[in-house]
């Protein structure tokens, strides 16, 4: 909503605040004023012009040489807009003028020719483009005949003023008209609220001659009132008018619809204005409208209507699409003699459903949807009545043709101070109370230490007592309210063991190296299921914005890999990234079975300290030794089981798991996934979090430190590739029982020394007893029958 | 025989002097001091002498015997702190090479702003509550007194999945299940998450985003409880001197609602390009619960009574590190992330 400050002293005294600080004020009563705009801002030494002679330019085919009468002189001026003629009243910036965007007018010579000046157009005044009338949006603006020549345009035409921009919450719908905000600063600032005068001279022939009304739809058109206005002449509107419309937004376009949207403005209530001849029946018939009728709009779309859309008719066809906009068939226009003034109110959930259907929305629709104030129907088509006759040079049929059956009575609201003070934490005085009551013209009864308080109409959002709470507060001022903390028992707080186990894993993953990523939870339907462990069905939302983010994703890597791809590409090699964050899989339930999954992508160097020779890139065992690392964190067994899935490497993946269910993968990308993600050798994960934090976590209890030596004993083995050092382990780990406290991998070999399809891989065995210290004898024993066994299950033993 | 013995002495010492290093000297100490060294030679001609002379040669051999021994350990002294000075000199490093690198991640800026705010209502006795992102319309509007066809609902343009489901627009419908499921009992809990809103990716707004929420729920919770509260929130996130003030706005969840500044933390008041030069910046919205939304979750709203909260950590992270555009937090550029590295306490 724009407020224009000039326009707003119509109806309350503004005191003469600066306009800054009536904004503050406004604001910090409760809506917000985002914007204070100085109409005039950069303005100056802008005179009316009166335009003696138009002359092409000898030199220049869209220009013209114009000797302007200024006021104090007559002057040459060159001007390129294509609708200068003689006989003008221009708007002239003289040398030494300033225009918004600091552009300063001087003294200038075009193709050889003097120019002191420029005619401008509104834009060049900083008028938007969209709110210039169209007869002036191409060219200069032409201002009225009766222009005083020389006098200055900014005093003259309103320009000196400053225009409020206040941002409303859906709740203060009643500030959305210059009463409305009329209303609220008198409340703010302790001042009455004039509101308009309406008088006008009827005719002695009633509307009721002319026109008859038919509501078929009482309960979404409870009442509608229309004047007819006769002998009008459709023409440009007078200049005041014209500029309050531009201030508040609205382009002017001849009175008739000028004076419907000034009035929407001034009391917030929509009006529609219908050429009473294009009618052809006299007769108004409110009804919903036929399957699939059809009607052009003003905007020039022809609109197929279902039976849910309330219509305007003439008994026959539809000349409105009612509250939203009117129809072309009974447009008002220059040839427009009588017209019919439309005032109605409309129940708001039918008007939102229309709006919502057609895609359409407008001043009109957007007012009713949030609700009118039933109380302004009448007034507003009153002086819509009185705005015709006095600029259209019209005659107002007497009476109205009405149909009423609106419920208007006052709210009433019971509270009682206590309650007002105790929801506060305050102690205002009732007298107080009962003064802001008064600002706001809330009317009040006291009875029994309760407040009976009758509510205008126009404040539909105030409905229960806590309403009135916030009345009282806001204009009390929210900075009296003293601070306290809530006088509840003490509780403990703190993070469930889930929310500690994650900080756990996050703390983790960065000590090991990782960057915390968040990538979207939205994706393409073809990376939705990429690399996911469990593909259910695709969730996709009704109405995406992009197919890029239209479905659901079930992993977290698609979206990591793109932000790995979008590092390397600028040039960071290695990039060690994880994330944690839900997948959304589809379950039994309507909602969706939502995983916290834990997910890492690494590429690149891993250790890069090159100046001393060592240089590490990543590789499959860099990311399962930080697996292994957070699996002992957690204190919980994960095992590696060799695995294939799309997109990764078919002899470097594993699926990882616990006590046998598959909890998440691990792989290095497929090369053909890796050149399509432009990446080198990448290295994924991707594990259930919810799965891992399953069991509760042992007490930790700790173990005696050994008292007895270790004894450590190795065994190279000759192995086929094919055979898993994870198997050989085991077996190993079978034949050593309690005394083995520990097998490693120390070495690997697979190269010329060996057959064709061997490869060397030596154990190292630590065998303990935390009872004594073992003989070589004992060990010996032990370490025979591990040998034994590997020999028994085929490996050769190397010497 | 004195003469000889005098005669080795000179030349031992005069060895001695000349040696160079540890082993030279050594090759001294085995010419003369050495088993079969001249002075054991002498030693062991003493026999020859007559007996009234032994001992004073016996004397005299021992005297020559000490000194020679004793220059000789005073000059190994001072060859072996030679000898280990040329060693530490040959093994001198340049100590301005780099070290090696020790690995380390840092936490998403994000996480690092929520788990600020949690810690800090956790310190005064909050419970952290989570809750689908996938999410019922009941739980995410209706139970919130936004009942379908509300106006308010086209704050919040919204992705759906059927009719019923939603991503959900705020963390606020975690606050409905918590109520329900406490069954009328008194509640303090914060509650952060991800949220989505039908928005269009540009500086200032992006289709997925956090926030984090408070409820408080209690016997006569007033609404000087939420300022107080709001007031240790922001001196604790913002410094010590920042004075709030509240202004009011609109939730359809809340009554009264509000909408929380604070002084500007940069310019304290004064007006700078962080506040837009109004001295003050807009933090959080807040507001009592609304009676509907207590008496939609079991709960008697003429006896129990509470204040909600609710945050943007993009907004927060954005004023606290002076972050220009609100892709950084998704586009995971890691010249971005890797800047919240260090701590600031
Ligand atoms: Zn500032």
């Amino acid at each position: 909503m724009l407020v224009s400050i000039k326009w707003l002293k119509d109806y309350v005294n503004t005191q003469d605040l600066p306009p800054a600080e009536l904004g503050e004020k406004i604001t910090r009563a409760g809506i917000e004023v985002d914007a204070v705009i100085d109409r005039s801002d950069g303005l100056s030494n802008i005179v009316v012009g009166y335009v003696e002679s138009c002359e092409k330019h000898p030199e220049a085919d869209k220009l013209s040489i114009c000797q302007v009468n200024v006021g104090e002189e007559t002057t040459q001026i060159i001007c390129g807009a294509p609708n200068i003629a003689a006989g003008q009243n221009v708007i002239v910036a003289r040398p030494g003028a300033r225009l918004p965007g600091g552009m300063k007018i001087k003294k200038a010579k075009l193709r050889g020719e003097e120019s002191n000046g420029m005619i401008c157009s509104l834009q060049e005044l900083g008028i938007e483009g969209k709110l210039v009338p169209k007869a002036y949006a191409e060219g200069i603006y032409v201002l009225p005949e009766n222009a005083e020549v020389g006098s200055d345009v900014i005093t003259n035409f309103d320009l000196d003023d400053t225009v409020l921009e206040l941002g409303l919450t859906p709740n203060r719908a009643d500030a959305m008209s210059m009463l409305g905000v009329a209303y609220e600063v008198g409340a703010i600032l302790e001042e009455e609220v004039k509101l308009p005068e309406i008088t006008y001279t009827e005719a002695e022939d009633t509307a009721s001659s002319m026109l008859t009304l038919n509501i078929d739809s009482p309960e979404a058109n409870p009442l509608y009132v229309a004047k007819v206005v006769r002998g009008i002449e459709v023409k440009e509107s007078p200049m005041w008018l014209q500029q309050r419309l531009m201030a508040a937004g609205v382009r002017p376009h001849n009175n008739v619809v000028d004076v419907t949207n000034y009035v929407l403005m001034e009391y917030g209530q929509p009006l529609h204005a219908f050429d009473y001849d294009l009618l052809e029946t006299g007769n108004i018939t409110v009804r919903h409208a036929k399957k699939d009728e059809l009607i052009t709009t003003l905007d020039g779309n022809e609109r197929k209507l279902s039976l849910n859309n309330l219509v305007i008719t003439n008994g026959e066809k539809p000349v409105a699409l009612a509250g939203v906009m009117g129809g072309a068939n009974s447009e008002v226009s220059k040839n427009t003699k009588t017209v019919v003034i439309e005032s109605a109110y409309f129940e708001s959930g039918s008007i939102r459903q229309t709006s919502k259907e057609h895609n359409l929305r407008s001043d009109a629709s957007s007012r009713y949807e949030k609700g009118v104030d039933p109380n302004r129907v009448i007034p507003a088509a009153e002086r819509a009545a009185q705005l015709l006759s006095e600029l259209a040079g019209g005659e107002v049929l007497a009476g109205s043709v009405i149909f009423d059956k609106l419920q208007r009575e006052e709210k009433v609201v019971h509270v009682s101070p206590d309650f007002i003070n105790s929801r506060l934490g305050m102690k205002i005085r009732f007298d107080d109370m009962l003064d802001i009551l008064n600002r706001l013209q809330f009317k009040t009864e006291a009875m029994n230490n309760q407040l009976m308080i009758s509510v205008p109409t126009r404040r539909q959002d105030i409905q229960i007592e806590e309403d009135i709470v916030e009345e009282i507060a806001r204009l009390y001022g929210y900075d009296e309210i003293p601070s306290t903390l809530p006088e509840t028992a003490t509780t403990p707080g703190g993070l469930s063991p889930y929310q500690q186990k994650r900080r756990i894993v996050r703390n983790y993953m960065e000590g090991a190296g990782l960057l915390q990523a968040t990538t979207y939870s939205l994706t393409s339907e073809k990376s939705a299921t990429q690399f996911a462990m469990k593909q259910t069905e695709l969730t996709r939302l009704l109405m995406p914005m992009s197919e890029e983010r239209s479905t659901l994703r079930q992993s977290i890597l698609p979206h990591l890999l793109e932000s790995v791809s979008y590092n390397t590409a600028r040039r960071t090699d290695s990039v060690a990234l994880y994330e944690t964050g839900s997948v959304f899989l589809k379950g039994h339930d309507e909602l969706l079975n939502e995983e916290e999954h834990l997910a890492a992508a690494i590429t690149g160097l891993w250790l890069d300290n090159s100046w001393q020779g060592e240089k590490k890139a990543v590789d499959f065992f860099v990311l399962k030794g930080i697996v292994e690392g957070l699996a002992a964190k957690l204190d919980i067994e994960l095992e590696f089981e060799r695995g294939e899935m799309d997109g990764l490497h078919p002899g470097r993946t594993a699926f990882i798991t616990l006590d046998g269910r598959r909890i998440g993968i691990i792989g290095q990308l497929h090369p053909n996934e890796q050149k399509a993600r432009d990446l080198k050798t990448t290295i994924v994960m991707e594990l259930n979090l919810a799965e891992l934090f399953k069991e509760q976590t042992e007490p930790l209890v700790y173990t005696q430190v050994p008292r007895y030596p270790s004894i450590t004993r190795d065994v190279a083995l000759v192995l086929s590739k094919i055979v898993e050092a994870g198997t050989i382990e085991k077996l190993i780990r079978s034949a050593g029982g309690k005394l083995l406290k520990d097998v490693r991998v120390f070495d690997l070999y697979e190269g010329d020394n060996l057959e064709a399809g061997k490869k060397s891989v030596a154990f190292s065995l630590t065998y303990f007893d935390p009872e004594k210290t073992l003989t070589d004898e004992e060990v010996t024993a032990v370490h025979d029958k591990v040998v034994g066994a590997l020999k028994e299950s085929g490996a050769e033993l190397r010497s | 025989m004195e003469a000889q013995l005098n005669e080795l002495k000179t030349q031992a010492l005069d060895k001695i002097a000349a040696a160079s290093n540890v082993k030279e000297l050594n090759a001294v100490r085995v010419a003369y001091l050495g088993k079969k060294g001249p002075i054991t030679d002498l030693l062991k001609g003493m026999g020859k002498l007559p007996a009234e002379e032994r001992p004073k040669m016996g004397a005299l051999v021992n005297v020559v015997r000490e000194e020679v021994t004793a220059r000789l350990e005073e000059r190994m002294a001072i060859l072996e702190e030679q000898a280990i000075n040329e060693k530490l000199q040959s093994e001198t490093i340049d100590i301005t090479l780099p070290g090696r690198p020790v690995k380390s991640g840092n936490a998403h800026p994000l996480t690092r702003v929520i788990e600020e705010i949690e810690d800090l209502f956790i310190s005064m006795g909050y419970e952290i509550e989570e809750g689908p992102e996938v999410e019922k319309d009941y739980y995410n509007f209706e139970a919130l007194n936004l009942p379908k066809g509300h106006p308010a609902r086209d704050m919040q343009d919204s992705f759906y999945i059927s009719e019923d489901i939603l991503l959900r627009t705020h963390t606020s419908p975690v606050q409905a299940r918590t109520m329900e499921a406490k069954g009328g009992e008194p509640i303090k809990i914060i509650c952060p998450g991800k949220v989505y809103r039908r928005d269009n990716d540009d500086a200032t707004h992006s289709h997925q985003f956090t926030q984090i929420e408070g409820l408080v729920i209690g016997e006569d919770i007033r609404m000087s409880d939420l300022k107080g509260t709001l007031s240790v929130f922001a001196k604790k996130m913002f410094g010590e001197d920042r004075e709030i003030r509240l202004r009011p706005s609109f939730f359809p969840f809340t009554e009264p609602s509000v909408e929380m500044d604070i002084s500007c933390f940069k310019c304290g008041g004064e007006g700078c390009n962080v506040c837009k030069k109004t001295g003050w910046i807009e933090i959080l919205g807040a507001g009592m619960v609304h009676p509907n939304v207590l008496e939609m979750a079991g709960y008697d709203s003429k006896r129990l009574t509470g204040f909600a909260f609710g945050m943007g950590p993009e907004r927060i992270a954005m004023l606290k590190y002076g972050i220009e555009d609100i892709r950084h937090f998704y586009t995971n550029d890691v010249r971005f992330l890797s800047q919240f590295q260090r701590t600031e306490v």
